[in-house]
């Protein structure tokens, strides 16, 4: 895409972020689809939700809490070292986020691997002859994780751009809205997590 | 003409040269103009699908096609109207060209943004229509996709569900551009109070595409996941609800028939008062009842579904909220009658369309009560009633509002007038066509006709037969008036800047516009819809 506008001043910051703060109440509302669903079949299902929920390894899931919440910190310092003006503090710090969503990746992956080995992925034999709820239960759960997984893997591909944008020096300190608003997308994800974590592995 | 020194935006050539300037031009006026055409392509591939099913409903049985091929054309056709021409429509193509210009600004917010919200509109229309052809047949589970049977149908529904999900995205996007366009980018002066009422329409609308379409974008995605993987969430077997469906769908799809009709109503808001040249009667109120459109149509929803299997107390509810939601559409067409009583009207194409939008819009707003209250709903609910009212509703009015739009800022998109006699003939087969058309189709389905059928009891035949005909009256208008508007985007007289001697920005530069809409930044001083008339103090 190019730019034939003679006249494009430069974004100003309160315009983009605007922008990005409604985007993010866009992903809330997708997200606020399933979680509804979980509320309607929580309500009917809710002997059968409480036998689901303790399939789920709590222990993997609060390190992978710790993880996000961590990196969170670290998007949020990234974005104060970037305002200082200290260039490697940032690339460092940014750094530190993507290796962290990297081990919550990881983590999700031997999680899900070890459902499978158990025999529990959408559609499959074993679910079909659980109870109606504990099927649902493990539905949402695949999709409501894996779809916060895209979104922790775009979050990395955004924070990945940010570190080559501060290093060609795109992304200074009087001019970071773009990290400003990656990093606005990143509490978002650990956002949606704060709420899947206990609706999934802690309410059982 | 303004200055002539100023190069238009349709001469302007930026980076890039010939069709380049186009497909890459992040100029909200040329991505205008590119919606335009996808609408009327696609309108025309749409409204060709429609024709050819009323041949087929000629005469009882069969007459030219077999009824799968039928379902997959109703389902088409109202993807394609629905997705394709009516959601974006109006807000896409003239939202972009004038939502700037009105406010004051030399561009929307996000201009790249705007680029790719075109593309995305793109490769969704293309996926719809590549439904039809590829995969495994045409899908035919109607536009609303309803569960079980849109996870069972072995068509290729999964295309068309992509494709709604895509276009629900590119939706999002022009929503948002537009809700930061009007919150950051209006001319100094310009306090909100001050703004024309259409962008406050778009303003509304743009809310509405935000905060609804990710709901119907989940819920694609489930029904995807659902014949993918099947995970059960719909299916009854597997301890899921159908019914959730229908809920999660029209949670959407409500709001969405506002998508459609509150910039339809913002574009009439303009023309009134241009040709009756008198300031808008109550612009707080119109403003007021914009917004109260948008919120009350959140929470109307199940009325789609009073037959579909809820409580008593919920049918109650979404009844009563639907009538209340008929109230700011009423106060609107008490002021645009208002605005016309005692002004100097003059009957130009824009306000002949503006008008039938009106009388349009009353029959479907109030057939529309028909189906909201309980007990006739359980009568007309899914038969020729329901899609007569839709049609009113969608084709009478952001139809013909679209049609009003085009002809109203046509001199100063192109520069250049078209045939007032030969768009005022074609107004007239449009006008009829689209009332015999439908019309009889209330009749029938009063008489019990169901929607979505391919045959009929010998007793629905004079209605339509009445309605084919209809059709064809109402395609030849069609064709009429794109030719008409065609013909005087090549050869059309010079436009002046203000051939209606309207007070609104547009009208103060140049037809066309130059590549940077303004000079210079205008001040906004006043309330807009100043005519200068003796009635100015009242406004």
């Amino acid at each position: 895409m190019t730019d034939n506008h003679t006249h494009t001043e430069h974004l100003d910051s309160e315009t983009g972020k605007l922008g990005m703060w409604i985007f993010l109440f866009t992903e809330l509302f997708l997200f606020g689809g399933l979680f509804l669903v979980y509320a309607i079949f929580r309500a009917k299902y809710s002997a059968d939700f409480h036998l689901a929920a303790e399939e789920l390894n709590a222990f993997i899931g609060t390190i992978n809490t710790v993880f996000l919440l961590v990196s969170s910190m670290t998007a949020a310092m990234a974005l104060t070292a970037i305002q200082k003006g200290d260039k490697r503090l940032t690339i460092f710090l940014l750094l530190v986020t993507i290796l962290l969503a990297a081990l919550f990746m990881v983590n999700k992956y031997f999680e899900w691997s070890h459902k499978f080995e158990y025999g529990i992925w959408p559609g499959s034999p074993v679910l079909k002859n659980m109870s109606h709820g504990e099927l649902l239960f493990f539905g949402l759960y695949y999709m409501m994780t894996g779809l916060h997984a895209l979104h922790v893997l775009i979050g990395m591909i955004l924070l990945s751009i940010n570190v080559v944008k501060v290093k060609t020096g795109a992304v200074n300190s009087g001019r970071f809205l773009m990290l400003e608003n990656s990093a606005l997308y990143w509490h978002l994800v650990d956002l949606i997590w704060i709420f899947l974590f206990p609706l999934l592995y802690l309410i059982t | 003409m303004g200055n002539e020194a100023e190069v238009s935006y349709l001469e302007y050539q930026g980076r890039h040269k010939g069709i380049w300037s186009w497909l890459l031009s992040t100029d909200h006026k040329r991505i205008g103009l590119l919606y335009l055409y996808a609408v009327i392509f696609f309108f025309f591939v749409a409204a060709t699908l429609g024709l050819l099913m009323r041949i087929e409903l000629i005469a009882p049985g069969r007459t030219i096609m077999e009824p799968q091929t039928y379902n997959g054309m109703f389902t088409i056709h109202g993807i394609i109207m629905i997705f394709v021409i009516v959601i974006p429509g109006l807000a896409a193509v003239f939202g972009n060209f004038f939502l700037p210009i009105l406010i004051g600004a030399r561009d929307v917010a996000f201009p790249k943004l705007n680029l790719f919200s075109w593309y995305l509109y793109m490769i969704g229309a293309l996926l719809g229509v590549a439904s039809q052809f590829f995969g495994s047949g045409p899908p035919d589970t109607g536009w609303t996709f309803y569960v079980p049977y849109s996870v069972e149908s072995a068509t290729s529904v999964i295309w068309a569900l992509t494709a709604a999900f895509i276009l629900g995205f590119s939706s999002i996007l022009t929503g948002l551009n537009f809700i930061v366009t009007i919150h950051r980018m209006r001319a100094p002066g310009m306090k909100w109070m001050r703004m024309p009422l259409f962008p406050w329409a778009l303003y509304a609308t743009a809310w509405i595409q935000v905060l609804a379409t990710p709901i119907v974008g989940i819920t694609l995605i489930m029904v995807i996941a659902e014949r993918v993987l099947n995970i059960g969430f719909f299916d009854p077997a597997l301890g899921g609800d159908p019914v959730l469906f229908q809920h999660l769908f029209w949670i959407y799809s409500h709001p969405a028939v506002y998508i459609m009709i509150l910039p339809a109503m913002g574009v009439v808001t303009e023309i009134f008062p241009t040709f009756s040249q008198k300031p808008v009667f109550g612009y707080g109120a119109i403003v007021i009842s914009s917004l109260a459109i948008a919120f009350v149509g959140y929470f109307v929803w199940g009325h789609h579904m009073f037959t579909s299997g809820m409580s008593y107390y919920a049918r109650w509810f979404f009844s009563f909220l639907t009538f209340i939601v008929a109230i700011p559409s009423a106060i609107k067409v008490f002021n645009w009658i208002s605005t016309m009583y005692g002004g100097s009207i003059d009957l130009k194409p824009p306000l002949l369309y503006a008008i039938s939008f009106i009388f349009l819009f009353l029959i479907g707003g109030f057939t529309g009560l028909v189906l909201g209250a309980l007990a006739t709903n359980v009568q007309t609910h899914d038969t020729a009633f329901v899609v007569a009212h839709f049609h009113y509703i969608i084709f009478g009015g952001m139809g013909f509002s679209f049609f009003a739009a085009i002809h109203y800022w046509f001199p100063k998109m192109y520069g250049r007038m078209y045939n007032n006699s030969v768009a005022n003939i074609a107004w007239g087969f449009n006008f009829v066509g689209f009332n015999l058309l439908y019309f009889p189709q209330f009749i029938i389905g009063i008489q019990g006709m169901p929607r979505r059928s391919y045959d009929y009891l010998p007793q629905f035949e004079t209605g339509h037969v009445l309605s084919t005909v209809g059709a064809f009256i109402l395609i030849t208008g069609l064709i009429l008036m794109v030719i008409n508007l065609m013909v005087a985007a090549r050869r059309g007289a010079k436009a002046p800047a203000n051939p209606w001697h309207g007070v609104t920005l547009e009208w103060k530069i140049p037809s066309p516009p130059p590549h940077e809409n303004f000079d210079e930044i205008p001040e906004i001083t006043a309330k807009p819809y100043f005519f200068g008339t003796k009635d100015q103090n009242k406004a």
